[in-house]
């Protein structure tokens, strides 16, 4: 079973893959994904826990009645993990690669590291809003209520300017004390990682070798 | 004991709604409020950000003794709408839209406040058959509100802004306004409306607070916080106004005023599309259908009939 978690009025579902006593592993989703339910085969080199969160609208987790889905409030989300976990390293698919990224920069001494990596929802709706368009209807729920049709539209438009993303990979090489805080192991480059990847303190590399970058070192050291 | 409409404090020319109702919004209660003949031509009106409906009190009934169904409502979380887990420019969006389709598919006139100017505008452009007219008080913002900082100096705000946004979120599990008399809300609220007499902030907290056994607090949602951070650029709004195809009027006040955008008029002018126009009140500020509720009902009934 999943810890439930409050943020505000939507309950989060965080999954315990594997435990241990390190410093966690925090995945985080892909727009219209869920949490695995065991370690994937890809994060099996990570030394400590594994921890996977279903983001608001998403696996476990309440739908937001009536929408308003954004990545700032995603970045909500993420932070009642580190605040029930403490300090973690993020795994980002995705829509949670940018969301990864928001929180490695607002909770600097508390992500000890964010991967972000491809996946659905990497791109969201570009630098700047698009045609103006407003939905009366995006047609109903699966079985099971998640993903939320609203978090799949709301999430495919917000406006991701690349100067916004960089001053969050900033903040996150500045504030956390590492000396790369983020490291970028996808193939794909939408303008916002574009920018983030020209920041200092900002890394591409293989997921392995950025999984053994942040690993924990010392059992006794988170 | 709650406050009745006909028992709440009383303010010059300000009139209660004649009608009320909830509209649903995908799933959200949306509190409708309308003054007039039902059966005259309608207007909607929409409120600024940390508004409710009421804020119209005086204004509404002006447009509605000119023969108009004055219709506006209160944005989610705010006034009497239901209080959402989420607040997004785009959900706000939808339920402005829902309030219209529950009024006419045809198009209407509409008048916004501040943030309810922006919406009007995006409305406006997204949807330009809803929209006959559109009259925007002071909700045009420019780059002119924020000030030029160095990247550094930006950047550090912005960390500021960030955790206190997110210790602010740790702690809304059952968040509640901070209770008072009606003159302590009215006080807190002449903070954020210095320009505002204390005689409509108490008039105000009357309709847009409840009381509770431990004092009145105000309806709006507590995890809703003034101001903030995200990707969002003031030139997003202004850039749409060039493509608005209807008859559009922007009104500015002409002080200055903590809560406006701080857009001058030469700011709006480079961006007026061909049936645009632009008019000034001289001696009010941002809340200018408060300060001069009978001028700026003048200039939006000339534009709109």
């Amino acid at each position: 079973m999943p810890v439930l978690l409050r943020h505000n009025r939507v309950r989060l579902a965080l999954h315990e893959l594997r435990s241990g006593e390190r410093r966690p592993l925090l995945h985080v989703h892909g727009l219209a994904e869920r949490s695995p339910s065991e370690v994937p085969a890809h994060l099996e080199s990570w030394p400590g826990p594994v921890w996977a969160l279903d983001l608001s609208g998403h696996g476990h987790s309440d739908v937001a009645v009536g929408g308003g889905y954004f990545c700032e409030a995603l970045m909500g989300d993420v932070d009642m993990a580190i605040a029930h976990l403490g300090a973690v390293t993020i795994y980002g698919r995705g829509l949670g690669a940018y969301v990864g990224l928001l929180a490695a920069g607002g909770r600097a001494e508390q992500v000890r590291g964010a991967i972000l990596a491809d996946g659905p929802g990497l791109a969201g709706g570009g630098p700047t809003p698009g045609s103006p368009a407003i939905a009366r209807t995006v047609g109903p729920p699966p079985a099971g209520g998640t993903p939320d049709p609203w978090a799949l539209h709301e999430l495919t438009r917000d406006p991701r300017p690349p100067d916004y993303a960089a001053t969050f990979a900033r903040l996150a090489a500045v504030r956390s004390g590492l000396d790369v805080a983020i490291a970028v192991v996808g193939v794909n480059r939408p303008p916002w990682l574009e920018a983030v990847v020209a920041e200092p303190g900002v890394t591409e590399c293989s997921l392995p070798a950025a999984l053994a970058l942040f690993a924990p070192d010392d059992a006794s050291v988170p | 004991m709650t406050v009745l409409a006909a028992e709440a404090a009383t303010y010059p020319g300000a009139r209660r709604p004649d009608r009320q109702r909830t509209v649903d919004s995908h799933g959200l209660d949306i509190a409708v409020h309308e003054w007039g003949d039902e059966a005259a031509p309608p207007v909607l009106l929409a409120h600024g950000g940390m508004d409710f409906a009421g804020t119209f009190d005086v204004f509404a009934p002006i447009l509605a003794a000119a023969g108009l169904r004055v219709v506006s409502w209160d944005h989610r979380g705010h006034g009497d709408s239901e209080h959402a887990p989420l607040y997004s420019w785009e959900a706000d969006l939808r339920d402005a839209l829902a309030v219209f389709d529950s009024v006419t598919e045809d198009p209407v006139p509409v008048i916004g406040h501040s943030k309810g100017g922006s919406l009007m505008l995006q409305l406006a452009d997204a949807l330009p058959h809803r929209v006959s007219h559109l009259v925007n008080f002071d909700g045009l913002p420019s780059r002119r509100s924020f000030p030029d900082v160095s990247d550094h100096q930006r950047t550090k705000l912005m960390a500021q802004e960030i955790t206190g946004w997110l210790d602010h979120r740790r702690t809304l599990v059952d968040a509640q306004r901070k209770p008072g008399t009606i003159d302590e809300l009215a006080a807190r609220r002449a903070r954020m409306n210095p320009r505002l007499s204390t005689e409509w902030l108490r008039y105000l907290v009357t309709v847009g607070a409840r009381e509770d056994p431990d004092g009145w607090r105000w309806k709006i949602d507590p995890t809703i916080r003034f101001g903030g951070f995200g990707p969002w650029r003031p030139e997003w709004s202004m850039m749409r106004l060039p493509d608005i195809g209807v008859p559009v009027l922007a009104v500015l006040g002409t002080e200055p005023d903590p809560m406006g955008w701080g857009t001058l008029p030469e700011d709006v002018l480079s961006h007026l599309p061909a049936d645009g126009r632009l008019a000034t009140i001289d001696g009010v500020g941002h809340f200018l259908h408060i300060e001069a509720p009978d001028k700026a009902a003048a200039l939006a009934l000339e534009h709109i009939l």
